[in-house]
């Protein structure tokens, strides 16, 4: 799915509407997915295989035949519903900035979207169960995982990942916490470690060691850098 | 995943009115895992997010009223809710993790699926795949002769022995919470102690609701003037994880005797598992090691334990006479 967006981010769209938006805003056109069963019945090809093959030029043109191959919407469908059944509009505002997506697929989940559809990657993906916190993202201030949610469900929320808490020439004194404190290994958990952990901060928990560990138990670090995570959260509570 | 239509329900009417094309969504902790899997394969989803279900208000018979959509964390962390259900508190916080609490709600937790890995293996109850009789009624549990370490000692019946995962409902089953529910034939409440079904020979049917029904509200009683209430969590590590055993005790002691008691058990049950056993061992009875323990063993006498999950026996005896001290002291 990612390709298609790909693919367009080197084809400006044609929309004027386009050159209206004001910067803190954005619009992707989402390249619908035939109905489910279509791309693998009887089949060899995977969809990314197949639009591999394409030029972007039939890419572009590619929505029309696939959009009457499917089954007509109804015209009595619901705002918000997209062009095909099993996709929808939403705008969703992330970071501040506002992202309109249309014909969403509706089984997208929010961290997929975020990191496939708007390329916000600093988000991980690492068990996709809620298992594992890797996905740790703000929903109205609140840590969530985002893998357990779809992006359809938020039009309205404010969500925030890594990239909204701070920036490399600007950290977030939990980012400068773990730095400074050696609270990662391989990386890989650090951005939902740091969104738990700047959320905590906020939470009703106790002062020890102990209330800090059960305030993150929800992040999971394969490397095991948990005694330095815990020095991170210390120091930044130190400082409120 | 299968592909399905969604819409966000304004107001309960509307919700109800989609309720045929599909499953009601809230927190989705549950649901977005299962259809991951392919346990759950709805053809449409409902959000309910939206709808006035998110308040927690107190009860002019002095007992308080929970939204269906209120978020384990905010409840766990209710004023009233730590100072007088403590147990309910105590049991949610010991559930899932901050992400997940943040996001759960009160109707869903009541529906929370078992973690039974053969019911959750995602072939399971089709063709070729594990037997599993509470995904396709007659292929048999696999669990039965399989690994069956987490699974149930309690409620257990020849087609199912999965065990109902939720800390919340067995605090709840220990508070005789009442469920309200709205639906195509209109309003009703359930006790808690009817709301979750035994599986008998039709473990696919988990619970009281009917088609098209929604959790509006779960109302507490009153709470227990003198009482004292506590949650024990016995599990694999000390956080994040389903419990192996634990209890919900709500007790009042006068001059060193039990004058009210409620018990439930989670871990070892195939739904929140309120004793009544326990109960009549110990009302009336002094306050001290020996009655916990006569108690505990009128708990489990029914056990039913297998090959792998024969240690909850001892293991809930043990958590069961821990939490009753505790609620006594």
């Amino acid at each position: 799915m990612a390709d298609s967006v790909d693919l367009r981010a080197q084809h400006p769209p044609a929309q004027s509407t386009q050159q209206e938006l004001a910067p803190d805003q954005q619009t992707l056109e989402l390249e619908p997915l035939p109905p489910a069963g279509a791309e693998t019945k009887n089949s060899r090809f995977s969809r990314r295989s197949f639009l591999s093959g394409l030029g972007a030029t039939s890419l572009l043109a590619g929505t029309a035949p696939l959009a009457a191959a499917a089954p007509m919407i109804a015209p009595e469908v619901e705002d918000g519903r997209g062009d095909l059944p099993g996709t929808a509009n939403v705008a969703l505002r992330i970071n501040g900035k506002e992202y309109t997506l249309r014909n969403l697929d509706t089984r997208a989940t929010l961290l997929d979207t975020l990191r496939e559809r708007i390329h916000l990657t600093g988000t991980k993906k690492g068990c996709d169960h809620g298992q594992c916190g890797a996905c740790t993202v703000h929903v109205n201030g609140r840590r969530v995982n985002s893998c357990l949610s779809f992006a359809v469900m938020h039009g309205g929320d404010e969500i925030t990942t890594i990239e909204g808490i701070g920036q490399p020439d600007n950290l977030h004194a939990m980012q400068a916490a773990f730095v400074e404190t050696d609270g990662y290994q391989c990386g890989y958990c650090t951005s939902g470690q740091i969104m738990s952990a700047v959320a905590l901060l906020k939470e009703p928990i106790g002062p020890s060691d102990e209330d800090i560990k059960h305030a993150m138990a929800g992040n999971i670090c394969r490397c095991g850098a948990y005694t330095n995570i815990v020095a991170a959260v210390k120091r930044v509570r130190a400082q409120a | 995943m299968q592909t399905f239509n969604y819409v966000k329900a304004s107001s309960v009417d509307k919700a109800l009115a989609g309720a045929p094309s599909g499953k009601f969504i809230a927190g989705g902790t549950t649901l977005v895992d299962l259809m991951k899997l392919s346990v759950e394969q709805p053809g449409g989803l409902v959000d309910i997010n939206l709808l006035p279900l998110d308040k927690i208000e107190k009860l002019p018979d002095g007992g308080l009223r929970i939204g269906a959509l209120v978020r384990n964390s905010d409840l766990a962390w209710n004023a009233d809710v730590k100072e007088h259900y403590a147990v309910l508190s105590l049991a949610l916080l010991s559930g899932a993790s901050p992400q997940l609490r943040n996001m759960a709600t009160t109707g869903g937790n009541l529906l929370q699926r078992t973690r039974c890995a053969y019911f959750r293996e995602p072939s399971a109850g089709s063709p070729g795949g594990y037997g599993c009789n509470k995904r396709t009624p007659g292929t048999g549990c696999a669990a039965l002769e399989g690994y069956h370490r987490i699974h149930a000692i309690l409620g257990t019946s020849e087609h199912c022995i999965a065990t109902h995962p939720s800390d919340m409902c067995v605090a709840m089953a220990a508070l005789e919470a009442v469920i309200h529910v709205e639906g195509p034939k209109g309003k009703r409440t359930i006790p808690f102690a009817d709301f979750h079904k035994l599986p008998g020979d039709t473990p696919n049917i988990e619970n009281a609701l009917e088609p098209g029904e929604l959790v509006t509200y779960v109302d507490l009683p009153k709470p227990i003037e003198g009482s004292k209430s506590v949650y024990l969590k016995l599990r694999d590590r000390a956080s994040y994880e389903f419990a192996l055993a634990s209890a919900a005790v709500v007790a009042r002691v006068e001059g060193g005797h039990i004058r009210y008691v409620r018990v439930a058990m989670g871990g070892v049950g195939t739904k929140p598992w309120r004793s009544h056993e326990a109960e009549v061992a110990l009302m009336g009875k002094s306050a001290d090691a020996a009655t916990f323990r006569k108690a505990a063993e009128a708990a489990l006498a029914q056990a039913k334990p297998r090959t792998d999950n024969a240690f909850k026996v001892e293991l809930a005896k043990r958590c069961l006479v821990r939490t009753l001290k505790l609620a006594t002291a």
